[in-house]
């Protein structure tokens, strides 16, 4: 009797310690894919109106596209791509966390962004932030936004941005970019294989 | 024998068919002698606050090139052909003008290519509505369309 508790004991330990190296050698593995990565900061507000921070995202990958609200074909577009890739992750998208920082917010009130990425899915955060924060933002995730001039356009100016979606792993760093217009199914591909 | 064969035939053409007409939503082309506007479809609003697109495909059958040289739509104060381009990754809209239509030849609008953007709404553009849009050329004179309303992430005519 005693002897079978010692075996049960054994396996358990056992176990435990597969477990852990498996866990050790996943962080390892993670890591080691991005020794050439870089780890993003930012502080911006969501659109629930709290002050958040990469640190917030942290332990989740996040999906992260930049955009405004007054864009009316890359934005939607790419927002939709991301409600897809969300609904078809089932479970696994608990793991996901989409992003939508707003380059234009002198339009892009915390109330426009809520009104904004609710039509599109309820798993997307919308973020916005003063001049500088936004700035700040985008140019750690070494991306790039300019406010044009456009007579022809609401308000009399446009904003070009970056329509690439990053990838940042659970550790905050970047992983990679989908460029505008790849299809849900290769993104949904890539993330089954890291998640 | 025969009529009860004829009958069963009816009752199922008349299952098939509201399904058939349901299913086909890309609206039909719309031609003036040889110029023929396609698949057009807009996309849903929020609100009237800010922009919205339609796009669709003009395709100059005829011998001779065409200019499309304005829009107008009850829906939108303000209606412009748009261009989009991507240099290094990043997007950025520009006017495009006078959209030329040479002879033989089709132009797409499309996302991430060429929209017409919507501004200054009037209404709300609701998906499953629907709304007239006159496209003006130099040679074929006014084209009336009737636009369909898709969701706000439709990426084509038959979504
Ligand atoms: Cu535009």
């Amino acid at each position: 009797m005693k002897t079978v508790r010692y075996i049960l004991w054994g396996l358990a330990l056992l176990a435990l310690v597969i477990a852990a190296g498996h866990q050790l050698s996943h962080f390892l593995g993670t890591d080691a894919e991005n020794v050439d990565g870089f780890q993003p900061a930012f502080t911006l507000v969501n659109h629930q109106g709290d002050t958040v921070s990469e640190a917030t995202y942290r332990g989740n990958w996040a999906l992260v596209f930049f955009g405004f609200t007054n864009c009316p074909d890359i934005c939607p577009t790419t927002l939709a791509e991301l409600a897809e890739v969300m609904d078809r992750l089932s479970a696994e998208s608990k793991e996901v966390t989409p992003l939508f920082i707003s380059v234009d917010p002198a339009r892009d009130s915390i109330e426009a962004l809520t009104e904004y990425v609710s039509a599109f899915h309820p798993s997307i955060v919308g973020l916005t932030g003063s001049d500088k924060q936004i700035s700040n933002a985008v140019s750690s995730f070494k991306a790039y936004f300019e406010r044009e001039a456009q007579d022809s356009a609401p308000d009399g100016y446009t904003m070009a941005h970056t329509s690439s979606i990053y990838l940042m792993s659970p550790a905050g760093y970047f992983v990679r970019t989908f460029k505008y217009g790849t299809p849900p199914e290769d993104i949904l591909e890539d993330l089954r294989g890291r998640i | 024998m025969t009529y009860s064969l004829f009958r069963s035939l009816i009752v199922a053409m008349s299952l098939f068919m509201p399904l058939v007409s349901a299913s086909y939503a890309v609206a039909e082309p719309v031609r003036k002698d040889a110029m023929v506007v396609e698949a057009p479809w807009a996309r849903a609003s929020i609100g009237t606050s800010r922009p919205s697109a339609a796009y669709l495909t003009i395709h100059n059958e005829g011998t001779s090139g065409d200019v499309l040289i304005g829009i107008q739509t009850s829906v939108a104060g303000k209606a412009d052909v748009h261009t989009m381009t991507m240099t290094d990754g990043v997007a950025r809209m520009g006017v495009a003008g006078a959209v030329e239509i040479p002879a033989g030849n089709k132009v797409e609008l499309k996302p991430g290519g060429m929209h017409i953007m919507l501004m200054k709404l009037a209404q709300p553009l609701e998906k499953g509505k629907s709304f007239s849009m006159t496209l003006r050329f130099e040679k074929a004179g006014n084209i009336t369309l009737t636009v369909p309303v898709l969701g706000i992430g439709a990426t084509g005519p038959g979504e």
